[in-house]
């Protein structure tokens, strides 16, 4: 359904470049003696946005994980002597309707939340790399069928066909909620991965093992997918911030996670009926997720920073031409 | 030209075929409409059940009933709701009020978004982008439907501190409305003011991002010196060259973000109870009917082959280089 | 042409004195912020332009000479730090607002950028662009009408035929050449008083390259501007400026007339370059002088000279301080170098090019003993016979269909026997490329046969097509773009010996053995290719490309990404390779000096036909086909003396396209030749596809044994 392969839909992009011309790691200003890992190390911490972005991301998983250890309530406990009361000491983020302790409940959907991001965005990119790195490279009928499958998929937006497909899951694991999140988030990278590998395949040393005799898996594992690693990090941090608003807008309609699990959309559905008098209950999950993307989306934006060092400021291209000269390098 | 406009569109309504095709399949495949029949208390006789699947042609193979589906479709009859209601009798109301948000949202959020974008790239690493930019962040990080209650919520503090009823948030009209046009068009004009802002600031974030990026390309492109060189001021180049040029790539997101806009607008319609298409395919999933879902899909996938379209035609008016093929 | 303006053509023969400078730079100094500090891109250079003067600025890659003309205009991004001052007129630039600069740029000053690609909004017409500079100064006096017109005169005075509709084309639908001149015309739209040519001409193939030096000079008659030509083509300055700045560092090493600067350099650096470039017209015997090391970093550079480290003739008293800019002994006093051991220089007995040798210790690499053998009498190793590769030109998006064919390679026909080197020479597009990728590809042909050591490849199985690999490897032209970039030297050189299966014990014991061979030290064989200059890639490449110890080497551009000096060191180890290992080069190439200098034979393409073939002594000294003459003539020698004297073949307009080549003979369209003939001879070429034959001999009497041309009515040129 779409003209060219801008990367898009759920992508945030970055800085300054645009999302699909991150360079083949051919940064031109590197200097003698500094590996591009460790450059890439370096440019990452002088980020501070995505420094606090990781910190605060591992310190919210942390917690939401050692918060049984602690906290005075467990989520599944009753306080039959408090319902729907506002933060106390006892109840730190108040209580339900019901009597549940919201901090309990919070952390148990922030953690639910955070694994389902993070295991979306490592079932996507497998995906997408395998279906991009294919497409990209053997062309032809392969590509053409992939691509379509592509473009159907991105027709429908994958919040429809989620929501008409989970009601048949009711009462299953949320394992497999997990399976379809991923099973429809991983198009757009992959028509980016495509696009890159494209440019790969004609790249001088794809060529040059091509003509050594090396087989086509071979040179997909050994050259290709290994230069588009710097992308495919960056789209998985995309992928888990994307994704955890898509679970928390199905669990909103009840279409994602299903009790007695919980999920931050759940419980901002469960906490909005009542929203102007018991704010309690849906601001401090809407507070942890808003706080918990937006971390995410800061760390892949450091990444893109720092593994494309072209997005700042004026672009340098070096044309695979004659010599050209860049400005102001030289 | 007009060729190549043409294969799209092809191109484009085999693809809306497809989809539609899909859904339809999924969800005849996954909802049980006489279910709830079978849990009335006490059940009904095999026969009224048999009867119902009949009516819903539940007893035919999927590709037949989405063959029939669609031979009523193309003639404007989309079926019957399990409650025996007329799919095609509701269908122009819901897609009425669901445009009439839509197009709004749309239009402010790519005027702003644009704007906002431009202007975060000529003052790079200024304070007033860095603040554009952590807005954008904030509000892609937020679902919409935490925004809309936000909205809500900070509206309902806005109406006690004016002591007046500045802005509703619950449908379209104020039930049984009765005035001039005037005071019609003001009622109107407060019931549509949140629910927009709810659509387009979502997308103001989103294409300021990327109008940014496309900026800041263009500002350091060869072209741009050239202009400079001529003897334009660096302002009037990068609007008459580089602004002109960085809405280029734009064009084709556009219809990215309206596959975007339509999860949005789903909720968008639900919090602030505008009954649209959105609004409608959530209570077609909830009631296990095939044909509401169906149809809401198939609004969709046209939508999307709408914007598609349209963003092809958008791209070959802003560039020359697609313009002559 | 009303634009004339009489009074700013000036002589251009007189020195510029200190009060009548057009542009006065001095004591420039830029510096921007980077990953590991503050890269000082220049470092105080002072130059002066008269009117109507031509001064050439000369340095490789990150010299700084593109940085200080941009700060001239004004155009370096806001990051940057300029000090010193530069003067238009006496008017002082530094310092002024964009919009007091606004009003200089393009009416007093214009400039010429290197990649005419890019450097054309790509939304607006041609047409509208160079209007557009001429409605931005010229206010109300100036109506829109009029400056399209206006457009028009001025396409048509930079050579773009039919230019009164080529103003409605948009840059997309010129060709790089035409983009080139339409930034041309853009430049001279004001008739300015200065024009500062980026490598104007970098990007362009050498005959387009002509056209537009050609176009420039025409320019500069014109509006009687002074220009500053910055360049890393000696040869280019030789031919066109009246004065020389050479960069090396962020400074000027060496200044001086034209002559001066060519004929008695007298900082090494300036020699040093100067015997790098193979010179069309010695050849062979010319020892190629390689300066070894690359330039320094700018970011925290040592006291002392900065060319030190890369010179032969330093001593302990150049670390001490860097040498000031200094007056060297010559006739006209403004001969100035920067360096202490000018006075060594100055009383060698040797010059030029032998000076260069003996200096930088450069030497003659020895023919192999094969070339003892008679060509005929030797195995062929590569035979290419009538190859076809033609693609479809597909448009449309769900429903593709074929619109035309690209016949990208049309019949073509060549062979390389062991040990020697065949140049496969000519422009962008001609199918050069792609008739070797055929080759590399071991496919079954579209057309016509390729055989690698008696081999056909339409009869290969998959097994035959790996043991042949061992025996052909290539060199690409980028050596960054041809190393992954991920991967250590040692898996890099591994690669081809693991694909092939080789032991590990093997691999471990042969890549520092590679190594060594191509002059790599077998510690770097845990670094990245990142870590590397541009000169040790691509012998990383050759090592590469060395593993399998193949009998044919296809050298893809090898040393065309290279700068000058650097080039010339990778130039001897594949000459000295050859002779050592009895390889066969296939090498292909745009630049036909380089091929000169390392062919035996070269076979000129042009539109994926091969125009002439033949021994290159002979080619040389008697091209025949006008193609052949036109590409040699286009090529600028670095010596001003011979630049003077040659003669210019310009060819007209661009090479058509290979989709639609015209019938009979294809370079009819813009044969020099053709036009000097009758309607009868012209219908032959018209109608009659011209067949390769024997070519005439150079002298009379002389038998020609290697020498085939593809013309009708051949007659030999001297052009070199």
């Amino acid at each position: 359904m779409t003209t060219t392969d801008v990367g898009a839909g759920t992508h945030v992009p970055s800085g300054g470049g645009a999302p699909v011309e991150v360079p083949l790691g051919t940064p031109t200003n590197e200097t003698e003696g500094i590996t591009r890992g460790r450059l890439v190390l370096r440019r990452f911490l002088r980020n501070r946005l995505a420094l606090v972005g990781l910190l605060t991301l591992v310190l919210l998983y942390a917690l939401s994980l050692l918060s049984p250890l602690f906290a005075p309530w467990a989520y599944n406990e009753y306080d039959y002597t408090a319902f729907l009361q506002p933060p106390s000491p006892s109840h730190w983020f108040g209580t339900s309707q019901i009597g549940e302790d919201v901090f309990a409940q919070t952390m148990r959907g922030l953690q639910k939340s955070l694994t389902i991001g993070l295991l979306t965005g490592l079932i996507s990119i497998i995906i997408a790399s395998l279906v991009g790195a294919s497409a990209g490279y053997f062309g032809g009928w392969v590509d053409r069928g992939l691509m379509w499958v592509v473009d159907l998929l991105l027709v429908l937006p994958s919040f429809l066909i989620i929501a008409v497909i989970s009601p048949a899951l009711r009462g299953s694991s949320w394992i497999l909620f997990v399976l379809l999140l991923g099973v429809f988030a991983w198009m757009i990278t992959a028509r980016i991965l495509r696009g890159m590998t494209m440019t790969l395949r004609e790249r001088e040393f794809v060529k040059a093992a091509k003509f050594m005799g090396a087989p086509s898996s071979l040179i997909i594992r050994r050259h290709i997918l290994p230069n588009m690693a710097s992308l495919m990090i960056i789209d998985v941090t995309i992928t888990v911030g994307a994704t955890i608003l898509l679970e928390t807008g199905l669990s909103y309609f009840g279409f994602g996670v299903q009790p007695p699990d919980v999920s931050l959309g759940t419980l901002i559905r469960d906490g909005s009926n009542a929203a102007v008098t018991t704010p309690w209950l849906f601001l401090f999950a809407g507070g942890l997720l808003v706080i918990s993307v937006l971390a995410v989306n800061f760390v892949g934006d450091g990444l893109r920073d720092a593994l494309d060092p072209n997005s700042r400021g004026g672009r340098r291209r070096s044309k695979s031409g004659r010599k050209t000269k860049k400005v102001p390098t030289s | 030209m007009a060729r190549f406009l043409l294969r799209r569109l092809i191109n484009y309504v085999a693809l809306c075929l497809v989809a539609t095709f899909l859904a339809f399949t999924l969800a005849a495949l996954t909802f049980n409409p006489v279910g709830k029949l079978m849990e009335r208390n006490p059940p009904p006789p095999q026969s009224v059940i048999d009867a119902k699947r009949a009516e819903l042609h539940l007893d035919e193979p999927i590709p037949t009933r989405f063959v029939l589906w669609l031979g009523g479709a193309v003639v404007g009859d989309f079926g019957k709701t399990t409650q025996n209601q007329s799919v095609s009798d509701e269908l122009p109301r819901r897609i009425g009020v669901s445009l009439r948000l839509f197009l709004l949202g749309t239009t402010v959020g790519i005027a702003l978004g644009v704007v906002l974008g431009v202007a975060g790239a000529i003052r790079q690493y200024k304070f007033s982008d860095y603040f554009a930019t952590l807005f954008s962040f904030v509000i892609l990080s937020t679902p919409v439907f935490l925004l809309g209650l936000l909205l809500k919520y900070g509206a309902l503090q806005l109406n006690t501190a004016a002591g007046a009823q500045l802005l509703v948030f619950t449908g379209e009209t104020s039930p049984g409305f009765q005035g001039s046009f005037g005071a019609a068009l003001l009622d109107r004009v407060q019931h549509l003011i949140l629910p927009t802002l709810t659509i387009a600031l979502g997308q103001i974030a989103y294409y300021s991002r990327y109008q940014r990026s496309a900026m800041l390309d263009v500002l350091g492109s060869d072209f741009l010196r050239t202009a400079q060189a001529k003897g334009l001021t660096r302002r009037r180049a990068l609007f008459k060259h580089g602004l002109r040029t960085a809405l280029v790539p734009m064009a084709t997101l556009f219809a990215f973000g309206f596959g975007l806009l339509i999860t949005g607008g789903t909720f968008t319609e639900r919090i602030f109870g505008w009954y649209g298409m959105g609004d409608w395919l959530v209570y077609g999933i909830e009631q296990d009917d095939t044909n509401i879902t169906a149809t809401v899909t198939l609004f969709v996938a046209v939508l999307v082959l709408i914007s598609g379209w349209l963003s092809d035609v958008f791209y070959a008016l802003l560039d020359p280089r697609v313009r002559l093929r | 042409m009303t634009m004339i303006d009489t009074d700013v053509l000036a002589d251009p023969g007189l020195p510029p004195g200190p009060g009548d400078a057009l542009l006065e730079v001095s004591d420039l100094e830029v510096s921007f912020p980077s990953e590991d500090g503050r890269v000082s891109a220049v470092r105080g250079i002072s130059y002066q332009v008269a009117p109507g003067e031509v001064l050439g600025i000369v340095g490789e890659s990150g010299s700084g000479k593109s940085v200080s003309s941009l700060a001239v205009m004004g155009l370096l991004p806001p990051s940057a730090k300029i000090s010193g001052s530069i003067r238009l007129r006496g008017q002082e630039l530094l310092g002024l607002s964009d919009t007091e600069l606004s009003r200089i740029r393009g009416r007093k000053i214009a400039m010429v950028f290197q990649d005419p690609l890019s450097a054309l909004t790509p939304v607006y017409t041609v047409g509208d662009q160079i209007a557009e500079a001429l409605l931005v100064h010229g206010g109300r006096s100036i109506t829109a009408k009029a400056a399209a017109k206006r457009a028009v005169e001025l396409l048509d005075l930079v050579g773009i035929p039919n230019a009164v509709d080529r103003v409605k084309a948009f840059p997309h639908e010129f060709s790089g050449g035409m983009r080139q001149r339409a930034v041309i015309a853009m430049a001279i739209a004001n008739d300015p008083d200065l024009i500062i040519a980026d490598e104007p001409t970098t990007a362009l193939d050498v005959t387009v390259q002509a056209q537009v030096l050609e176009v420039l000079k025409t320019a500069q008659e014109v509006t009687g501007a002074g220009i500053v030509l910055i360049t890393h083509d000696l040869g280019v300055v030789a031919g066109t400026a009246d004065r020389v700045v050479v960069m090396y560092a962020g400074k000027a090493v060496e200044t001086g007339t034209v002559d001066e600067i060519f004929a008695a350099p007298r900082m090494p650096y300036t020699l040093g370059l100067l015997g790098s470039i193979p010179r069309l017209d010695i050849g062979r015997g010319q020892p190629l002088v390689p300066i070894e090391g690359q330039p320094p970093s700018l970011v925290a550079l040592p006291p002392g000279c900065p060319f030190g480290p890369r010179c032969p003739l330093h001593v302990d008293a150049c670390d001490q301080a860097e040498p000031e800019l200094l007056v060297a002994p010559g006739p006209t006093g403004d001969h100035r170098a920067a360096c202490i051991r000018t006075a060594v220089l100055a009383d060698a007995e040797a010059q030029g090019g032998v000076l260069a040798a003996e200096v930088f210790d450069a030497h003659v690499v020895e023919s192999p003993v094969v070339d003892a053998v008679p060509r005929t009498d030797r195995e062929v190793v590569l035979g290419v016979n009538e190859l076809v590769k033609h693609y479809p030109v597909r448009a449309g998006g769900i429903f593709r269909r074929t619109v035309g064919t690209v016949r990208a390679v049309d019949g073509v026909t060549f062979d390389v026997r062991a040990g020697e080197t065949l140049g496969l020479v000519g422009e962008s597009g001609c199918g050069k490329s792609t008739t070797i990728l055929e080759i590399l590809g071991l496919e079954p042909p579209m057309g016509g046969t390729v055989q690698v050591l008696g081999s056909d490849t339409a009869a290969l199985s998959k097994a035959d097509r790996k043991r042949i690999r061992r025996d052909m490897q290539i060199v690409f032209q980028d050596p960054m773009a041809s190393l992954d970039p991920r991967l250590p030297v040692r898996d890099l050189i591994a690669e081809p010996l693991e694909v092939q299966g080789f032991s590990k014990q093997h691999i471990a014991e042969r890549v520092p053995e590679l190594m060594r061979l191509v002059g790599l030290r077998s510690e770097q064989i845990n670094r990245y290719p990142g870590e590397f200059s541009g000169g040790q890639r691509q012998r990383i490449c050759i090592a590469r490309a060395l593993a399998l110890e193949p009998k044919v080497l296809v050298l893809d551009e090898p040393v065309s990404a290279l700068d000058v000096s650097i080039q010339a060191g990778v130039l001897n180890l594949l000459d000295e390779l050859k002779a050592r290992l009895g390889l066969a080069y296939l090498f292909v190439a745009h630049d036909l000096s380089v091929v000169r200098h390392i062919a035996d034979r070269v076979a000129v393409m042009y539109l994926g036909k091969i125009v002439e073939i033949g021994a290159v002594d002979e080619m040389f000294a008697a091209p025949q086909h006008p193609y052949t003459q036109a590409l040699l003539s286009a090529i600028p020698v670095p010596d001003p003396e011979v630049e003077r004297r040659r003669e210019r073949i310009l060819l007209q307009g661009d090479m058509p396209s290979p989709a639609n080549p015209p019938s009979g003979c294809r370079f009819r369209t813009r044969c020099p030749l053709f036009l000097t003939l009758d309607a009868d001879r012209q219908a032959r070429c018209i109608g009659e596809e011209p067949p390769r034959a024997a070519a005439q001999p150079a002298q009379r009497g002389m038998s020609v044994v290697d020498h085939e041309a593809a013309c009708h009515w051949a007659r030999i040129k001297t052009v070199v």
